[in-house]
């Protein structure tokens, strides 16, 4: 007995381990016949008890889209809503002849071609139980026509769904941006897909792309019980979705059709900002587009007119737009060189109407073939004297004045609350270096001097800049939303204005300087955009700038009746209003519009008359 | 000692990878039946399975290739770290759904009570290795302790499921060797009052609940009962023949839930009715039959016992998932082998599937 503890006796243990195996074979024949008895008793017994419950007695969870936000202007103008509209749609299982019903179908209402492509493809991937749509946006007659003929058309239903709509179309299209069908990449890249169950639509650009999450809401539940036909006989529960929120933007809707009428059906952009809390007041690229189109999704002809129409509609100017400054840098160069200490306010300069590098046969033109004469700080800001800021920019050499320049935001993004704009571009030695692997050049300080070269800039930016230099130093975060509204206790809740780092001035009274030579270029007689001034009911600090599109060979002349519209310089102008206590500052281009005193300061004089002389204050 | 020389010479491709070709068949048979059926449930997770399969694969060709006499070494130290580790989760882990069940390091997630599916088995074995079997009450008793030191710490995170599967590895190792019945019906016996104290002691109000619905899940049809309801809806009105791949409107219109993971086969039970339920059922039978033959051939006692528990827990994945899925059991949360959409618990099945090929094909073949 004891030696059978300590040794192990193989034979014995095989047999031992074969039995239980044995066992276990048999233990589990004998479990899965359980099952089978179990499944038998499910499949064959009571099958038909089973396929009475999920004929008649369907349980089943359906999702309910919550209503999207609303989108108003700061005067509570309606820009994006919600409409009801009609579509026709088709249960396949519920079709007796499919042919014929869409014969039928088609005798009542209009039905294209491409959207018959698009149901038969439709119909061969859907399952038969599903609702296939026909038409979108049936007219109120067509519904009644269908309504009519409803009983000889089995499983066609009219369902009824909301559709955004933007009533004033074009003129918010840049700002507010459009929804559109939700696509393969957009579906991956939610955060919480299960939000989105009941959504077809989701904000593609704009306000409707940046604040998706306020507007779009949360999805609700519906427990509903539905008979073999997929028809919902009652609902057992209910969780009701939370409706999105309403959003105000900041944008003054006046404005915005005060600066398209300005416009006149020229290209351009124009910015308006609130210098003091960064406030987007308006936000116009024209030509526009209706993003009405793109709710439903655009049809491709009509998609080709508009990307590839060399107006380019669909190019957001004020945000993507990338131009040369132009003389409007001037006021910022200018600053740069009294508080860097290479200039005083009384520093004069002759100008005899070009410049040359030492050394170099180049001449650099003045805009005035003849010379301004002697020059000072004040007379090269209001007659817009280049010679002045050739010499500046060399004095204060390109990596102080790109420093500078780019403190005041020239080059960076403005961090605007609706994406999608361009960074422009304020070159440096260290740049060009990097991007062009070329050494910077003597002459190409002078141009950056005078905003050309390869500085680049939005008009978003140059409003945003102008502002900031309204209020001396303090930059702003341009927010195009005002307020969101919180749907369970319908209050506003205001967005907070963001400040941006200041744009630090040591001497205060350098400030005063440019801005009394900025409200001069409108309101003295040598001024280049006097044209607005002399009838002006408010003080205006303004400055005018001409972009050159491209570059006139030495001694030629640039004669604007010579030179193909499309060639013809950018006009610009910025400029901000009452000089006293600065409520709106405006960025303006023109493309190809020639020469900024004289074409787009008046689109800025009509903007802030708008806004500045209306009768009602704004809530 | 004679090597095998007629074996020798018929060594094909899987043989050469240490794989046991009528295994290997009947696996990737049943992967196959597996992805029809997903496609059915939820046909945007096939490629995402696909990939599960060939990782779950690739683990199992690589086991096979350990010797089990190396697994026997690492044994305990595997054991050691898998309890270490659960330790580690209940002081630091990651809570998700309500259970602290991951380890995180960095972004990678582990769950160490998948380890000890594997280890336990391993571990139960390799202690009564070098016993006379059948083995005498102190070993018997050493081998409860070990299984029911992870099985307590697993239950405390809390996964009921993981831990009666990881504790049922271990003790059909035990069964294995061979005690002798009536100490399992005297088991038996003490099971019932032990079963009073896990409700009022270990279980919480989520698994209570469970139980319950599962007494009568008609008490609360839109709750935890939900499910059950469903799923005998869908697989009752299979019928004999199932209404056809594809077509199964239970599932088509969502009223299944957990349709592509734990309650797959009630889409399978409906798209394919008795018919299909039997044939699965006959798959799944081969395979344990299969195992458990590879189990009888071992020489000795690690590789034997051993392949048995793994067999085994392999067969109580597949009688817990159904008997839930069509109302004989409770929900407990356990997927169907091969079919259930899921990663970690595919990975440790096909492991252990790699083990029993390694055990099978690294014997001594000696001409007896």
């Amino acid at each position: 007995m004891a030696l059978r503890l300590t040794l192990k006796d193989a034979v014995q243990e095989t047999y031992l381990f074969r039995s239980r195996a044995i066992v276990a074979g048999v233990f589990t024949a004998l479990a899965l016949l359980v099952l089978v008895a179990r499944l038998y008793y499910l499949q064959v017994v009571h099958h038909t008890h089973f396929t009475t419950l999920s004929h008649n007695n369907r349980v089943a969870v359906q999702p309910i889209a919550p209503t999207r936000g609303l989108i108003y202007d700061r005067n509570g103008v309606i820009l994006a809503e919600n409409l009801p509209t009609y579509s026709l749609e088709l249960v396949p299982e519920r079709v007796d002849d499919m042919e014929q019903t869409l014969a039928a179908v088609r005798e009542l209402i209009d039905v294209s071609e491409s959207d018959l492509a698009r149901f038969q493809d439709d119909l061969r991937h859907a399952r038969r139980f599903e609702e296939i749509p026909l038409r979108f946006r049936l007219t109120d007659e067509e519904v009644a026509r269908l309504a009519v003929n409803r009983h000889r058309l089995p499983g066609v239903e009219i369902k009824s769904r909301l559709t955004r709509n933007y009533p004033l179309g074009p003129l918010t299209a840049h700002v507010v941006g459009y929804v559109g069908r939700i696509n393969v990449e957009e579906l991956r890249n939610l955060e919480d897909p299960t939000n989105y169950s009941a959504t077809n639509r989701i904000g593609k650009v704009g306000v409707e792309w940046s604040h998706e999450t306020s507007l779009h809401g949360k999805v609700g539940f519906e427990q509903v019980e539905t008979n073999a036909r997929g028809r919902v006989l009652r609902v057992l529960e209910r969780t009701a979705p939370q409706p999105g929120k309403n959003v105000q933007l900041n944008i003054d809707l006046r404005l915005q059709q005060a600066a398209e009428a300005a416009f006149a059906g020229e290209r351009g952009a124009l910015v308006a900002v609130e210098p003091r809390t960064g406030a987007v007041l308006a936000l116009v690229s024209v030509p526009s587009y209706d993003t009405n189109l793109f709710v439903d999704g655009i049809d491709v002809a009509t998609y080709r007119e508009l990307s590839q129409s060399r107006e380019q509609p669909l190019f957001n100017r004020a945000l993507r737009g990338q131009y040369p400054p132009g003389s409007t840098a001037k006021p910022f160069v200018g600053l740069a060189g009294l508080e860097l200490g290479d200039i005083t306010p009384d520093t004069k300069l002759f100008c005899p109407g070009h410049y040359q590098l030492k050394g170099d046969e180049r001449r650099y033109r003045d805009w005035k073939k003849e010379g301004h004469g002697w020059v000072d700080l004040n007379r090269s800001i209001v007659e817009s004297c280049d010679v002045f800021y050739y010499d500046l920019a060399l004095t204060l050499g390109i990596d102080r004045l790109s420093d500078f320049m780019q403190r005041f935001g020239f080059g960076h993004r403005t961090g605007i609350d609706i994406g999608g704009e361009s960074s422009g571009l304020m070159p440096s030695r260290a740049w060009k270096r990097q991007a062009r692997r070329e050494a910077w050049f003597p002459g190409e300080t002078l141009i950056t001097g005078i905003g050309q070269g390869f500085t680049l800039t939005t008009p978003l930016q140059l409003a945003a800049n102008t502002g900031a230099l309204a209020v001396r130093g303090q930059r702003m975060q341009p927010q195009v939303v005002r307020a969101v509204s919180d749907p369970t206790d319908e209050q506003w809740h205001s967005v907070v204005p963001k400040p941006l780092p200041p744009v630090g001035v040591v001497h205060p009274e350098h400030w005063d300087s440019v801005i009394e030579a900025m409200r001069q270029v409108v309101h003295s007689p040598r001024g280049t955009a006097r044209r607005i001034g002399y009838d002006a009911q408010f003080t205006i600090a303004g400055k005018t700038g001409t972009a050159q599109v491209f570059g006139i060979a030495q001694d030629a002349e640039y004669v604007e009746e010579d030179v193909a519209k499309l060639l013809r310089d950018h006009a610009l102008f910025i400029g901000f209003a009452p000089v006293e206590e600065p409520r709106i500052a405006v960025a303006v281009i023109v493309e190809n519009g020639g020469s900024g005193g004289a074409v787009a300061s008046p689109v800025a004089r009509r903007v802030m008359d708008e806004y500045l002389l209306r009768k009602e204050p704004a809530p | 000692m004679i090597l095998d020389d007629s074996h020798h010479r018929r060594r094909g491709i899987a043989a050469r990878l240490h794989l046991d070709g009528p295994l290997l068949f009947l696996l990737l048979l049943l992967a196959g039946v597996g992805l029809l059926v997903l496609y059915s449930a939820d046909a945007a997770r096939i490629s995402s399975q696909l990939t599960r399969l060939a990782v779950a694969f690739t683990v199992m060709v690589l086991l096979a290739q350990i010797p089990p006499e190396n697994l026997q070494r690492w044994t305990p130290w595997l054991f050691a770290a898998g309890v270490a580790m659960l330790i580690a989760v209940l002081a630091v882990g990651v809570v998700g759904k309500g259970a602290q069940r991951w380890l995180g390091f960095g972004s990678f997630r582990f769950q160490p009570s998948e380890l000890l599916k594997l280890a336990m088995p391993m571990m139960v074995a390799w202690f009564l290795r070098d016993t006379p079997l059948p083995p005498n009450v102190r070993r018997i008793a050493g081998a409860l302790v070990i299984i029911a030191v992870p099985t307590l710490l697993i239950a405390k995170q809390p996964d009921l499921g993981t831990s009666l599967l990881v504790a049922s590895s271990g003790a059909f190792v035990v069964l294995f060797s061979g005690i002798p019945w009536r100490w399992l019906v005297l088991a038996g016996m003490l099971a019932l009052p032990s079963a009073g104290v896990l409700w009022k002691f270990f279980m919480h109000d989520y698994q209570r609940q469970r139980v319950l619905t599962f007494i009568n899940p008609e008490s609360d049809p839109l709750g935890s009962g939900y499910h059950i309801i469903q799923s005998k809806i869908a697989i009752g009105s299979g019928g004999l023949y199932g209404k056809g791949w594809l077509n199964g409107t239970q599932s088509h219109l969502e009223f299944l839930p957990e349709r592509h993971t734990d309650f797959i086969f009630a889409v399978f039970g409906e798209e394919f009715g008795l018919t299909g339920v039997a044939l699965l059922l006959a798959l799944y039978f081969l395979i344990v039959l299969r195992g458990l033959y590879i189990a009888t051939q071992a020489q000795d006692t690690f590789p034997r016992l051993l392949a048995g528990g793994l067999v085994m827990t392999f067969f109580v994945y597949i009688f817990v998932n159904i008997g839930m899925v069509s109302g004989i059991l409770p929900v407990v949360g356990l997927p169907l082998p091969l079919v259930s959409f899921g990663g970690t618990s595919m990975v440790t099945l096909m492991a252990s599937f790699g083990i029993l090929m390694s055990i099978h094909t690294h014997r001594k073949l000696l001409k007896s």
